[in-house]
């Protein structure tokens, strides 16, 4: 093989890449804003919610109905019922902390209730509704263990989170000093922990309380160290659809759906 | 295309890209070892060392590489690093390990009868006979298994391994952008593989020039 052949297959093998991409981005910015969300809902006469399916008492996949249930479920059910009337045209699509916003904007979903934290960031990428359960991040370690707060990440010590979270981006300013090892859900950074792959496993509280009520011997330690105002996320410039589901969830908070969801599954506990 | 993004977090890229480079490398270099010696156990004259290699092969090739790095991970509670690589070396040597067997095979036997009865041993008739024929038919099939384990290295994404695919998370993640990212992410183990497959395609026809 001569050195001329040689750079021919490289230049043509990322010439090529480079086509691949202007065709993908190009796709993306004709698909985009134009579609009306409300309107699109009511013609096909169903609601296409993000949830998680791996996160106890929120969004958990129930291996023997092979339905999710959880609050973030409940929610979506609710708010369902006041958007189209009915709380069975629902469809559950099942979205990570890594494919929620993806997801959304590239239309496969209407709107995510996936414990998603409110964050500037993630403004000016997708909508938001008004707050509809207010966490904050803490600690889980085993029982026993000798971190007790935030301050005692120090170097040397191992955090655990999921990757897109604002958890990890959170725990990375907070403990500087502490490494942070990320993985694709929370049962993945569970089991982690559980097999001594770092000291402390870092998420919301609402969270962590589903990870302690599947598994007693550990504990959350540390307090809410951050305010997660949880939201519904919708694709960009869909105010439509933002006004329609921040009116269903006064409705519902009034009339006491809400409460009754929040109890079920949260406060229970 | 947004070459922003592959600007400001060139040194997550290249963070990954080095930590992919090592984990080829060292892999690369096990697994190759490790498959050899598969590959002889499972055609010396001695029927449990077939067995041994059989088993081997045959459990290890047919279970996914991602359970096997979990086993490493969430099983042994090996660090990230140490268990993606392992998991890597013992997956592509199963798969070298059959490249080299079918290697020797294609020696035709009468070259083993010829060398055994002029008085060489097994292991002689082996070393000096069959496998500098056997590595020429060997190299081609070997190269494609090297670039598999190149790319397969993506694995270790899952098991917070530090690689390239967990730094493109993380910064499609961060950023967003999630095509972008991952074409930029294609480009880097191009420049791994490509030069690679090039190597290995000089190799052969070098050592076809030199028979």
């Amino acid at each position: 093989m001569s050195l001329k052949k040689f750079w021919k297959v490289s230049i043509l093998s990322i010439i090529a890449v480079f086509m691949l991409a202007a065709c993908g981005s190009k796709e993306e910015t004709t698909g985009g804003s134009s579609e009306k969300g409300l309107e699109k809902i009511k013609d096909k006469d169903k609601i296409v919610f993000g949830v998680k399916n791996d996160t106890r008492l929120f969004g958990l996949k129930n291996t023997s109905t092979g339905k999710v249930e959880g609050f973030d479920v409940d929610i979506a059910k609710a708010l369902a019922k006041e958007v189209i009337g009915d709380e069975n045209k629902v469809e559950f699509v099942e979205v990570t902390s890594k494919t929620r916003v993806p997801l959304l904007q590239n239309g496969k979903i209407d709107a995510v209730v996936a414990t998603m934290t409110i964050t500037e960031e993630r403004k000016k990428e997708v909508d938001f509704t008004d707050v509809y359960f207010e966490a904050g991040q803490s600690l889980l370690v085993k029982k026993g263990s000798k971190i007790k707060s935030i301050d005692d990440l120090k170097a040397g010590t191992k955090v655990l989170a999921v990757k897109g979270s604002t958890s990890a981006i959170n725990i990375a300013e907070k403990a500087p000093d502490a490494e942070v090892l990320q993985y694709e859900n929370y049962a993945e950074a569970f089991t982690a922990l559980k097999s001594g792959q770092g000291d402390a496993l870092t998420t919301d509280d609402a969270i962590l309380y589903g990870m302690v009520d599947e598994d007693p011997s550990y504990e959350l330690v540390g307090g809410q160290f951050t305010e997660e105002p949880y939201g519904i996320a919708v694709k960009k410039g869909n105010t439509e659809l933002v006004d329609e589901l921040n009116k269903a969830l006064k409705t519902i908070k009034d009339n006491g759906t809400y409460d009754e969801i929040l109890n079920k599954w949260i406060k229970n506990k | 295309m947004d070459f922003s993004i592959l600007a400001e977090n060139m040194d997550m890229y290249l963070e990954g890209f080095l930590k992919t480079i090592q984990i080829s490398l060292l892999a690369l270099v096990g697994s190759f070892f490790l498959g050899a010696v598969i590959a002889v156990m499972r055609i010396a004259p001695f029927k449990p060392l077939n067995w041994i290699g059989t088993a081997y092969v045959e459990f290890v090739r047919n279970i996914p590489l991602l359970i096997i790095a979990f086993l490493f991970y969430y099983g042994a509670k090996m660090p990230g690093f140490a268990a993606g690589s392992l998991a890597l070396t013992i997956y592509t040597a199963a798969f070298i390990a059959e490249a080299i067997r079918a290697g020797i095979l294609s020696i035709h036997k009468g070259q083993m009868e010829a060398a055994r009865s002029s008085g060489l041993t097994y292991g002689q008739a082996m070393r000096m006979i069959v496998l500098p024929q056997a590595i020429k038919v060997v190299i081609p099939p070997l190269g494609n298994q090297f670039i598999n384990l190149v790319k397969n290295s993506s694995i270790l994404a899952v098991i917070a391994g530090g690689e390239l695919m967990y730094q493109a998370d993380l910064i499609s993640l961060h950023t967003f952008v999630v095509f972008d990212v991952y074409i930029f992410v294609a480009i880097f183990y191009l420049v791994i593989t490509i030069p690679l497959s090039l190597g290995v395609g000089y190799l052969e026809k070098h050592l076809a020039k030199s028979s």
